[in-house]
Order: structure tokens, then sequence, then C-alpha cells
């Protein structure tokens, strides 16, 4: 007998008893939803986060005294803190005896800033950067109107600025800024640059900063107690892991690292941040999956119980279809495929549930919207392992039923 | 060397409910030959149903030897006797035993289904034998939508459809009226003229005045096993062609 038979049999009955079959998918619903759900939630905000650290730019990557994630406690926070600064003069030494990168660019960073024209004022959660020419390389950066820092604004202590889209659009609405002044801390400086805006990425703006040559920077913010931040571009792909070597060696005989101790600063690039990425959204995996295993298991129970309420009732039809020719093997595929359909349904109602649930929950975050096609697959398979494991014992059951004593089930 | 069709050797049948044992049939010979037509009649609790589920392959007696064919039937696995019901024989049920959730086509169209035939020949089939039992108008009708007398002739079609050699009948007119009961004899007739065996049990002698040959069962014992008077009639005919 042709399993498409078994199949349209198998409709058949759940279409008979609509309300019980829902109420016994719901719970295979559940299960598989959450997982999907969290699956897709957390896939979306990876994509988002990698998106985001894809701007640092290709080939390159970033020296600082602090690590750009940090997941540790008080104590290895503190380990960090003890470092000693990067400092400018580390910097450029760097600059001159690592051989093997493309671009370097030093830069220094003072966040919570107010920009400030003679009319208009910006929110306080700008950052000011002095940077070096190599900066637009190493960060992947594009200047849209006017030009950037130059060699020559870096010996004469420029006082200009570069500035971002979201600047712009606070200080400068229905002006052309290249040329305008703008006060940070009370200094004034003339925009020269503006660069391309880059959008929101998990709630925050890319655009609010203004960038001056690092000479002026430490002119006005002074150069002490101040710790660098170096962006290096390797020569390229092949090079890339050399180029990195090259200047662990050289920042660590700069910086007096004994041989044997630790790096006394920190180095990372899109590749090591999205592994960070990955280790941590690890444990939100483990947990959603755990829920789900317990939540399919429990599932499954209930459709077993289910399906051996259904062989009792369904004694008579069993006797009637053996009785007329239906071989065991025959009853015991169509119950099994029953509870199958069951989980399947199941399965992608909540596959779709989930995915929907988790892509709104990740737009909201201003993640991209993402389906994860490998727990779609695990989650589907999942449900034909559950059908059949918990549907073989009832379809078992009824496929040994002796044809006389079944027909005379009342 | 013995050509039965079907060889019943002292069969016995016992249910043992708690401390009572209860003999339904009590050491049954009777040897049935292909192409007659056979009557069994008895009062009510004698052993008829119990004897026909023996012959059906649904049940298993509990001593003696069944031979269908020449095969010992006790031999035969769960799938051969599958295999018997689907394509051998077709089993009209004292209650009918209808899918209840199913309308009468599927019904009929079910041994069909387990043969293996394509759906287009198994409508085909389905409604010829539901408009054989004059039912042409009511194969979408569900049982509880039909009266009792066309739920038989459902189960009649059903019995008929897949064109067994050997076609039991669990007093197929019990719920019909003169009229269809004498035009579902009528079809049991033409059908053991084509060359079927047939066995019915039914309480009326008008019935059991169509078979050749009438088997009385009493309290599990075959009680008389005689030719009807239609079944002498045949025989002398026979005689006068030979
Ligand atoms: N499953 C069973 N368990 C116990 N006793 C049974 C069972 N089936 C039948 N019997 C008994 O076996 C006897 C014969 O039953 P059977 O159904 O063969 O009678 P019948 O001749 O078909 O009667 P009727 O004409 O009323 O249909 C009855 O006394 C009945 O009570
Ligand atoms: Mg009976």
């Amino acid at each position: 007998m042709p399993v498409t038979e078994l199949i349209s049999i198998a409709f058949n009955t759940l279409r008979n008893n609509k309300i019980r079959a829902m109420l016994t998918l719901s719970g295979i619903v559940i299960g598989v939803f959450s997982i999907i759900a969290i699956m897709t939630l957390l896939n979306a905000l990876q994509a988002g986060i990698e998106g985001g650290l894809n701007s640092l730019g290709s080939n390159t990557f970033q020296v600082q005294k602090f690590p750009a994630m940090q997941f540790g406690d008080a104590h290895s926070r503190n380990k960090f803190r003890n470092r000693e600064d990067i400092t400018y003069d580390q910097g450029k030494r760097l600059k001159e005896k690592a051989t093997l990168y493309k671009y370097m660019s030093i830069e220094d960073y003072v966040y919570q800033k107010a920009f400030k024209t003679n009319k208009a004022k910006t929110n306080p959660n700008f950052y000011v950067g002095g940077v070096e020419p190599e900066y637009l390389e190493c960060n992947n950066k594009t200047i849209q109107f006017g030009r950037f820092i130059t060699q020559n604004d870096l010996i004469r202590n420029s006082k200009v600025a570069v500035i971002g889209m979201d600047v712009v659009e606070k200080l400068f609405p229905n002006v052309d800024p290249i040329g305008e002044d703008i006060i940070i801390d009370n200094s004034q400086y003339k925009v020269i640059g503006v660069f391309q805006k880059e959008g929101e990425g998990f709630g925050q703006s890319n655009d609010n900063f203004a960038l001056l040559p690092i000479t002026t920077m430490q002119q006005v913010y002074g150069k002490n107690n101040r710790s660098m931040n170096i962006a290096i571009q390797a020569p390229g792909k092949e090079e890339f892991n050399e180029s990195v070597e090259n200047v662990v060696t050289v920042l660590r005989s700069i910086r007096g690292d004994k041989p044997g101790e630790a790096d006394s600063f920190e180095i990372f690039s899109n590749e090591s941040l999205i592994g960070q990425v990955n280790n941590f959204t690890k444990y939100f995996k483990y947990g959603a999956g755990f829920i789900s295993f317990i939540a399919l298991l429990a599932a499954g129970i209930g459709i077993m119980n289910i399906m051996l309420v259904s062989v009792t009732e369904r004694t008579k039809e069993i006797g009637i279809r053996k009785a007329i020719g239906a071989k065991s093997q025959s009853v015991l595929i169509q119950f099994l495929i029953e509870a199958v359909i069951l989980c399947e349904l199941g399965g992608i109602i909540g596959i779709v549930l989930g995915i929907v649930t988790g892509n709104l929950l990740g737009m909201y975050l201003n993640s991209p919207v993402v389906i994860p096609y490998d727990w779609v697959v695990i989650g589907l398979v999942v449900c034909s392992a559950v059908g059949i494991v918990f549907g073989v014992y009832p379809a078992y059951k009824a496929a040994k039923l002796n044809p006389i004593d079944a027909l005379r089930y009342e | 060397m013995e050509n039965n069709l079907i060889d019943l050797k002292g069969i016995e049948k016992v249910y043992i409910m708690g401390t009572e044992v209860l003999y339904a049939l009590k050491g049954v010979d009777l040897k049935i030959n292909k192409n007659e037509y056979i009557a069994i009649m008895g009062p009510s609790g004698s052993g008829k149903s119990t004897l026909m589920n023996i012959i059906g392959c649904l049940d298993t007696p509990t001593s003696g030897e069944y031979f269908l064919n020449g095969k010992n039937v006790s031999e035969m696995d769960d799938d051969e006797l599958a295999e018997i019901r689907n394509l051998e024989i077709g089993f009209v049920f004292q209650t009918f035993n209808l899918l209840a959730r199913s309308n009468a086509l599927h019904n009929v169209e079910l041994p069909l289904i387990y043969k293996g035939l394509p759906k287009a020949e198994r409508i085909e089939k389905a409604e010829e034998a539901l408009y054989n039992v004059g039912l042409e108008d009511r194969m979408t009708h569900k049982p509880n939508e039909l009266s009792g007398g066309q739920r038989q002739r459902v189960a009649i079609a059903r019995a008929l459809v897949n064109d067994p050699s050997i076609i039991l009948a669990d007093e197929p007119t019990g719920n019909l009226d003169t009229k269809t009961g004498q035009e579902i004899m009528q079809l049991l007739e033409e059908l053991n003229q084509k060359g079927n065996t047939i066995i019915i049990v039914t309480h009326e002698e008008e019935i059991a005045m169509h078979a050749h040959r009438v088997v009385k069962i009493r309290d599990g014992k075959i009680e008389s096993d005689v030719k009807s008077e239609k079944g002498r009639a045949m025989s002398e005919r026979k005689e006068i062609l030979i």
C-alpha cells in the first residue's frame, strides 16, 4: 500500500479531529517556537554586530590598552586598568620600526562631548578624535564633502575638524558646513570636511563625531594620561597574520614586555571580535536549546498520550481495516505518519512564528532580517524524530491488535 | 487427494471468561467445495458468527484444523492472512462494520486501497459496486446518514468490490425489506453462477431456500447438513446432463 494513501488517511483523520490535533501540536509549536525565536534573534543580533564590526575595514586590526569587549569581572578589569598607557611616542616608534604593514594610524579619543556653534548645540554624547591622515584607510571611511586631515595639518597644528553627518544635521542644517566654525570645549575649529553617513547600528549613531589632527588634539587635551588607539592595515589578506605578528613583536620590545609575559596591550580584528561575540552568544544558544529540548520532550509525551487514546478510540476502525486486508505494517505506518504529521505541522507553525517573532525583536534592535536555515532544518528533523519516537509505541500497539478482538471492541 | 476449497476438521472455539468456560463451537467438521452455495442456520448464540469468523480468517480456532485451498490456515502468518482477507474473501458482517467517518464510496474503496489499485480504477470499481446494490445516489453519505438497510448494502458492496472467490455473508438481509432482500439474493445468485463460493448465515427459510445446501447448527455443533430442494434439483439436472 503506497505511502501517499497512508498520508491522505492520516490527514483525513486529523481533519476529523481538528481541535484535538491543534491542542496536541501546540506543545510542539511552543518547543520549536522558543528555540527558533531565540536562534533567529541571536542570529539577527550577530549579523548586526558583524555588520558593525566590518566597518573596521578589511585586513585591519587595532591595538588598544583595553579589550574591545569585556565580559570579565572586576579583577580582570583592574588588570587592564593597571596597564601602562600606550603613548603617542610609542605609537610613532611602532610606525618607524614595524616593517610589515600598509597603513598605520595613531588615534586618540575623548568621549561625551557637546559640540557648539554660535547658534546651536548638540547633545553631550558626541566624541572627538585626534587622528593622522592614514585614519581613512585604516578605518574604511569615506569623505563626502571637502577634504581630510593632511600631514601639513599635523605639522602646523591646524585648528581644523572633519565632522560626521550627525554634526552637520544638528549644527549646520541649512548651510554648507565647509568653512564654518565649530566649538568643542571652548576651542574653535574650522570644518574642512564631512564624512559619508554610516547610519545607526544597535540604536547608536555612527556619525556623531569630529576628528582633529592628533597634534592639535594633544595641544588642547594634553599628552599625558592618555592611551592611544592604533589602527593598522596589513598589506593584504595573505600577510595579515604576519603583519599582526610583526606589530606585536615590535610593540612588545617598545613597551619592554619581558619574554614569557603576556602582551601589555590588546590586539583585535574583525575576526577576533566576531569570535568573541560568538563565544558570548553561545551560552544563550545552549540555554535555548536546553529549554526547547525540555519543551519538545513534554510535547512528545503529550503526543504519545494522544496517540494512545486515539488507538484505543479507533480500535474498531483498526479492526475493520485489518478485517478487509490491511497488513500490520500498513496500520503501523498509518499511525506513525499521523504522529509525524502532527509533529511536523507543529514544527512548521513553530518555525514560522519563531522566525517572525525573532526578526520583529531584532528589527526593534536595528538588526537585519535573518532566517536561521540551520535551525529550521534541525527543528524539522527533531520534530520528525519526536513523532517517530513517541508515535512508535502507540502505532505498534495498533498494528498488533487481533482483528476480531478489535472488531468486537465497543 | 481432496480438493475441497474449505475443509474444517474438529474445530473448537472456547471462550474463557474468568471462571466460566464457554464452548462456542464444539468440534465442527465441514467441507465446502468451490462454487457451492451454503446457508448456515441455527438459533441465536449457536455459534454461527463464530464459525464464519474462523472461515473468514478473522479468528483462530482453539483447536482443530482449517485448510483453505489445501493450505493449513493456522500455519499462515499475519501478512498472509491479511492478503487472503483482502483478495480471496468478501465478508459481509452482521454488524456491517463500516468506517463511521468515511462516506459510502470510501468504505467500498477501502479493500482496493489495501490491494494497491490506482485511484481512478478504485473509484470506478467502487461506484460500480454501489450501483449494483442500488446506492448510486448515496455515495457521499456517511454511515450515520444512511438507513440500516442502506448500510447493509454498503457492507455488501464492499464485500463484492474486490471480486473475491469466497463470499461470507452474516445475515446480509437481516435489515432489508423483502424486495431489497430478494434483490441482494439475486445478486448473490448471479455471483454463484459465475463461479463464486457463497456462505450465508440466515434465520429466514425463504433466504435459505436460495442456497443449494443448508447446514444447521445448534449449541456449537452441526445438527444437520442437507441439500436443499434447489440443490437437489441442480444435482439432478447435472446427472441428466451427464
Ligand atoms: N468474544 C467472546 N467472548 C465470550 N463469549 C463469546 C464471544 N463471542 C461469542 N461468544 C459466545 O459464543 C456463543 C456463540 O456466539 P455467536 O456470535 O457465534 O452466535 P450466533 O450464532 O452468531 O448468534 P446470532 O444469531 O445471535 O448472531 C454465544 O453464546 C456468545 O455469547
Ligand atoms: Mg451472529
